[in-house]
């Protein structure tokens, strides 16, 4: 199949593989997210779902808004359960049962049912080699049960079960780098995305359909309800995150890290936590240490990453790092 | 006839899937359950099957591609024991509120803590309540046949639910016994082709599986869902039937072994039935008129027979393989459960016995048996539940 | 609970609760959560489309050319994001939001 052109007109005309009528939140990323995925290729697409909010929110009693066969049963298991169905599609198909429409398969989950409770699952699949491609709604916490801690809550973040208090002033640890982890599988691709670059998220996924075997794409999803912020900004949001190097853009083919998207500016981390009121709290001033400590770990990740890209052959050199530009709003499109 | 062999209940278990083929099998090892899927792997690497094997990293996992399996439209199967039916736990309600047919022979363990590898009950009356169709067996020879037998009755049009075909750990899953194999031809004839009902993979009619839903239609999703238990009973008898009539072993919802004129009866499933048959035997010939229940179909259960095999009986044993702590065996409650409608209510004990692989041995049966005497000829029950075969 | 063809309501639900129309949800309107409503300056768009790629709701109507029409307020929830991403015409937006009702 040849890859379709990425033109917005002509993806406009195109049919939404996921409706309108749905109950996310007003606001939220992740349906924006889904809408490109599904968007960014004409295969057909059959997709397990963990429990979390994309899904109790898209299919409620007879009500779906996917148009494409999907599957949820549980919360940890999105990646065995599409396991279980790309087995089945096999088997078919190699017995001559049904025909083979190059169908791709996908799971979703939410940071929780990905990062924690379906990290096993989605582990064991990746190893075990099978054709698919899992992605991550990374919104940094448990929204769907109320906004509790994840391992892929950031730092300093205030949540319902690390609320920032007079002791303790939010989550404490740095959040889990599950893309490199599942870098470290070795699975032929692994990428970063961010909804506010959809050229980019849809041509990584675009590029992950041709490759056979597992596929791993995180992707940032603002939550307004979970990071305070306004119902209007989750793209601007997830473009800071990209912009001040909190959310990387890249992808690992292969082993080959590359760096799909570098802001010309790298722009200091508090223009990504100011807007939201999850990270509140770190601006005063006996908490200016969090924002020194938040800033110093996305330095280091972002340095260590583009080191990678070069010794992984993916850069030709490291960049001198840029200076972080002082905080400023300005009106940017893609 | 097909051909006799001396198998474990594990291998009779794996060529009855050899047989039937299915199209997808995901499991994950655990004692004493490994040595099946461990053969059946071995068919796969061999060409011998078109089975696609998921090998999961958890048991978990392992139902959970069942399930995205089962529904994407075709035949199913996987195996385990103890541990990793207890890991399997939240699955199993989604297989079976799906009405997906899984088959899953489940090696009777014992459950950790302590750790056991033996064989008891304690794990398929843990899944009791998850909606699974449970049938048991005694022998190898009973798990081989109801392999076969559950795939035609978990995936019969009216049913469509997933079945456990159990035996018992080590006893049976290890121990080479003779087992009459029927030819593959008339397995895959008595099986028959798979049929789909709302597959996932039909792309031109997609559909959403596992919704959310809430108070409104909830109750009646599970209301149907006993509506379609009530079904099973029927459909594995028209299927006894027909597995009658192509090999001429005869399977009923449980078998009645000298029940005719028995004053008391022993109920008890599995591997133990054997030896206890045995005992009554013995006493048979001193003139006591003592009968025997196996229950085979243990999930759904079938009360009203039940009830009517009980209803002359005196006073009854019921031999639990396990226990529900504080309270009495699953079985008992089962039996206790069945008696209940009849006016004339037998006198009813319910022993404890072979935790954790704990031989059960004849002096185990002659002492139960000895008590229902009593009982029998005082009508008083001194004791409801005890525990037997412990050292003290 | 309503009885037809002598099946009660229970016997009438799909066989292990699996939606069988894809797309159902498009029956429930979610337009009515609104609290503030998206307005379209013709005039002031450049026709990039952003609101339509970046709208949660799938609200934003296209014509049969692929060009950006009028808002889908049967599902548009309201939440502004095309308001904020609209680049609008020599930085004068075509999407601005105003109080739902008044």
């Amino acid at each position: 199949m040849t890859t379709k052109p990425l033109r917005l007109r002509e993806l406009a005309k195109g049919e939404d593989r996921l409706t309108h009528g749905h109950r996310m939140c007003a606001g939220c990323g992740a349906p924006i997210i889904v809408k490109q995925v599904l968007m960014a290729t004409d295969y057909p697409i059959i997709a397990a779902n963990a429990t979390g909010c994309l899904e109790v929110s898209t299919c409620i009693s007879n009500f779906t808004a996917w148009k494409i066969p999907w599957m949820h049963s549980a919360f940890e298991n999105a990646a065995a359960t599409i396991s279980g169905i790309e087995a089945m599609y096999k088997s078919l198909v190699k017995q001559g049962r049904i025909e083979d429409k190059q169908v791709k398969f996908i799971a979703f989950g939410g940071d929780g049912g990905t990062y924690d409770i379906g990290f096993q699952s989605l582990s064991g699949a990746m190893e075990r080699g099978q054709d698919m491609m899992y992605i991550c709604y990374d919104n940094g916490a448990y929204m769907n049960t109320g906004i509790q801690r994840s391992s892929a809550t950031p730092f300093g973040a205030d949540t319902t079960t690390c609320p920032a208090g007079d002791v303790i002033p939010g989550k404490l640890q740095n959040r889990k780098d599950l893309t490199r982890i599942m870098a470290a599988h070795g699975i032929p691709y692994v990428a970063q995305a961010s909804p506010s670059h959809w050229m980019d998220l849809m041509k990584k996924v675009q590029k992950a359909f041709e490759i056979r075997g597992p596929k791993f794409m995180n992707v940032i999803s603002p939550c307004n309800r979970g990071w305070r912020s306004r119902t209007d900004d989750a793209i601007k949001l997830s473009r800071l995150a990209v912009d001040t190097c909190y959310w990387p853009l890249y992808e690992v083919e292969n082993g080959v890290t590359r760096i799909t998207v570098k802001p010309k500016e790298k722009k200091p981390l508090v223009d990504f936590l100011k807007p939201q009121g999850r990270f509140k709290h770190m601006f005063t001033p006996e908490n200016e240490w969090m924002l020194k400590q938040a800033q110093e770990y996305v330095d280091k990740q972002w340095d260590l990453l583009q080191k990678e890209a070069v010794f992984s052959g993916g850069e030709e050199k490291v960049e001198d790092k840029p200076e972080a530009a002082p905080a400023e709003e300005k009106t940017e499109v893609q | 006839m097909g051909k006799i062999v001396a198998v474990t209940g594990n291998e009779a278990v794996a060529e009855a899937l050899r047989q039937i083929n299915p199209d997808v099998c995901a499991a994950y090892p655990i004692t004493p359950a490994t040595d099946l899927m461990q053969r059946f792997s071995g068919f796969i690497s061999n060409g011998k099957v078109d089975t696609e094997m998921v090998l999961v990293e958890s048991e978990h996992s392992a139902m959970s591609a069942c399930i995205g399996a089962a529904a994407a439209g075709g035949r199913v199967a996987t195996a385990t024991s103890s541990q990793g039916l207890a890991l399997m736990w939240e699955m199993l309600y989604i297989a079976a509120g799906d009405r997906l047919p899984i088959v899953m022979p489940l090696v009777n363990r014992a459950l950790s803590a302590p750790l056991n590898i033996h064989g008891d009950h304690s794990d398929g009356m843990g899944a009791r309540d998850t909606g699974w169709i449970q049938i048991y067996s005694e022998n190898a020879q009973e798990a081989y046949d109801n392999t076969i037998q559950a795939f035609r009755i978990a995936e019969h049009l009216d049913i469509r639910l997933p079945a456990m075909v159990c035996m018992d750990g080590f006893i049976v899953s290890h121990s080479i016994e003779r087992v009459e194999y029927i030819d593959d031809d008339k397995v895959k004839k008595f099986v028959g082709k798979f049929k789909t009902v709302n597959p996932l993979l039909d792309l031109d009619r997609p559909k959403s599986f596992g919704p959310l839903i809430l108070t409104d239609l909830y109750h009646e999703y599970k209301r149907a869902q006993h509506e379609v238990m009530t079904k099973v009973a029927g459909v594995a008898l028209d299927v006894a039937a027909d597995f009658e009539k192509m090999t001429g072993r005869k399977y009923e919802l449980f078998e009645k072994y000298r029940m005719n004129d028995a004053e008391i009866a022993i109920v008890v499933m599995s591997s133990a039935a054997g030896t206890t048959k045995d005992i009554i035997d013995e006493y048979r010939k001193k003139g006591v008129k003592v009968g025997l229940i196996k229950p085979r179909l243990f999930r759904p259960f079938p009360f009203k027979e039940m009830a009517n095999a009980l209803k002359k009986v005196k006073a009854v044993a019921v031999m639990d393989r396990a226990d529900s702590f504080g309270g009495y065996g699953p079985l008992y409650y089962e039996i206790c459960g069945a008696v209940m409608t009849l006016e004339k209510k037998p006198l009813m004990i319910n022993k404890i016995f072979g935790l954790g692989g704990r031989d059960y041995l004849p002096d185990q049966a002659e002492y139960v048996i000895d008590e229902l005497i009593k009982i029998a000829k005082s009508g008083k029950v001194k004791t409801v539940k005890e525990y037997i075969g412990v050292k003290e | 609970m309503s009885k037809s063809k002598g099946k009660k309501f229970w016997e009438k639900l799909p066989a292990g609760s699996v939606v069988l129309e894809a797309g159902s949800a498009v029956k429930f309107k979610t337009g009515t959560w609104r609290s503030m409503r998206p307005r379209w300056i013709e005039e002031n768009c450049i026709q990039c489309m952003f609101c339509w790629m970046y709208c949660p709701d799938m609200s934003i109507k296209v014509t049969a050319e692929g060009k950006r029409g009028e808002f889908n307020y049967e599902y548009c929830k309201g939440c502004g994001i095309c308001a904020l991403e609209c680049p609008g015409r020599k930085g004068v937006k075509a999407i601005v939001m105003e109080e739902e009702g008044k």
